[in-house]
């Protein structure tokens, strides 16, 4: 138990840091325009085939079971309420945790192991700064973009797994898909996403820049990442629902 | 222990643990501005990281480290930053960033700390990489480069901020007898036309005594003869006498 209290204040200061790190000068933006290329850009690929995937399947679900109800027309509102409060927000931070969170363990687990971080500090540079921050910045602005793409790339298959069914034109389906979502809908979950974000950079950037171990250490680092900022994502999601739902009322459907 | 303007380092009884197992005990010693002393000893007597030690990479558990005027054990990240700045620090495996070139490897610390503008800092690097031999391979990244170049490249990087002190951590391991005497005279060279103070750990004896103008062997932990070549070699410690007298 003390282990793992001593665990959270360990990654609880580390977050800390990285916030008051943020703030004083010199600011790294050409580590974060690389950073936001490679966690950002990169991830678009997964991200959009991952709503295309789940957009197709979704409709083809809903479809089933709310043609047995006459509420077919439903379809659309069902898929745009779905993906914009919560698949497309929980999925994307799940899949950035998956990709990026063991990338971000791995290489700094890496670059400790290989002395990397050893030859940042010997040229008087503050590594933490120049290697941390950056990436765990670049989670919190990619990740929300990331929500938008997979929110838009599930909508798009939801109308073409429809199309096939029903013939329904593109207006009809954006009119249908749009008439229920009012703002407290879209903007607070895809925002929450920034703190899926946080918690994805922070947790990976720990495991990889405070291991100690050898090349085996970098296995776990990436390990350990992915595991952890997953659980945390879900975990801050139930939490992060509530709040909302709690300051906004309209959310909750 | 008398530390004046002439000691570029200065080790006053420090002591380093990690966890249970003791790595340094009470280790003192001098480095006068512009010697070079080799750091000799068996894997694991301490030898890397009194190395770490000197550039602040590690902290002692007791004892005080000198650099030039200043005692860094308690200095904070603004000290520290301005007495590293005085010191180059060539890593045993070169610990080149592996995600950019060589050319920005060497251009990283210049722009960063000396706020130079591109092309002078372009002009800065081309010529300690034609000092270390490396100018056709500016634009390669260090996992291409073979282990004498990155070993020289680590060189360049550890140079090119024009260190006045220049720590060297095992410059010729895995490398092969021509290579390392290459690598040895490119340090030597540094210490004759910048008067650069070299702290060299090394298992070379051969390349040591061709380097050094003294010696400080250590086993296990404790710095168990310190002097030039034929004091060590006329030392009361088997050890010592063994070590500097080794040839491969």
């Amino acid at each position: 138990m003390k282990k793992v209290l001593e665990f959270v204040g360990e990654v609880t200061l580390f977050g800390f840091r990285v916030i008051t790190d943020l703030f004083s000068p010199p600011f790294e933006a050409a580590q974060l325009g690389r950073q936001l290329a490679e966690i950002g850009s990169r991830s678009v690929p997964l991200i959009v085939a991952s709503g295309i995937a789940l957009g197709a399947v979704m409709t083809l679900h809903t479809r089933s079971t709310l043609i047995t109800f006459g509420a077919e027309a439903e379809i659309p509102t069902v898929q745009s309420l779905a993906f914009f409060v919560e698949i497309g927000p929980l999925v994307a931070g799940l899949l950035l945790a998956g990709r990026v969170g063991s990338g971000i363990g791995a290489v700094l687990a890496n670059m400790r192991v290989t002395e990397q971080i050893d030859g940042i500090e010997s040229l008087s540079i503050d590594s933490f700064k120049f290697l941390v921050v950056p990436r765990v910045v670049a989670c919190v602005i990619a990740l929300p973009l990331l929500t938008l793409f997979m929110d838009f790339s599930g909508l798009l298959a939801g109308f073409v797994a429809e199309y096939a069914s029903s013939h329904i034109s593109f207006h009809l389906y954006i009119a249908r898909a749009f008439a229920a979502v009012d703002w407290v809908n879209f903007i607070p979950p895809t925002l929450k996403t920034a703190v899926f974000g946080f918690i994805i950079g922070t947790v990976s950037a720990y495991f990889g820049y405070t291991i100690n171990e050898g090349a085996q250490g970098v296995g776990k680092a990436a390990t350990n990442s992915v595991v952890l900022s997953s659980l945390l994502v879900i975990v801050s999601d139930v939490i992060l629902v509530k709040c909302i739902a709690f300051a906004f009322p309209g959310t909750a459907l | 222990m008398n530390h004046d303007n002439r000691t570029a380092v200065s080790f006053e009884d420090v002591s380093k643990s990690f966890g249970a197992k003791k790595v340094l005990s009470d280790v003192s010693f001098q480095v006068a501005a512009g010697e070079a002393l080799c750091i000799l000893g068996r894997s694991g007597t301490g030898k890397s990281v009194t190395l770490k030690l000197m550039i602040a990479l590690l902290k002692p558990d007791s004892g005080k480290i000198w650099i030039e005027q200043d005692e860094i054990t308690h200095l904070r990240e603004e000290g520290l930053s301005r007495v590293r700045r005085k010191m180059g620090f060539l890593f045993q495996d070169a610990a080149l960033f592996d995600s950019i070139t060589v050319y920005e490897n060497l251009a990283l610390p210049l722009i960063r700390l000396t706020k130079k503008p591109q092309d002078e800092a372009d002009f800065i690097v081309d010529k300690v990489l034609r000092q270390v031999g490396l100018a056709a391979d500016k634009k390669t990244m260090p996992s291409e480069l073979s282990g004498g170049m990155r070993k020289r490249a680590g060189l360049a990087r550890a140079l090119v901020l024009e260190p006045q002190i220049l720590l060297a951590d095992e410059p010729s391991s895995g490398l092969d007898r021509i290579t390392a005497s290459e690598i040895d005279e490119l340090l030597l060279q540094q210490k004759a036309e910048r008067q650069t103070t070299l702290i060299v750990v090394t298992h070379d004896v051969h390349g040591a005594r061709r380097i050094g103008d003294r010696f400080a062997v250590f086993d296990h932990g404790h710095l168990i003869s310190e002097g030039t070549a034929a004091e060590v070699e006329h030392s009361n410690n088997n050890i010592a006498r063994e070590l500097i007298s080794l040839t491969y």
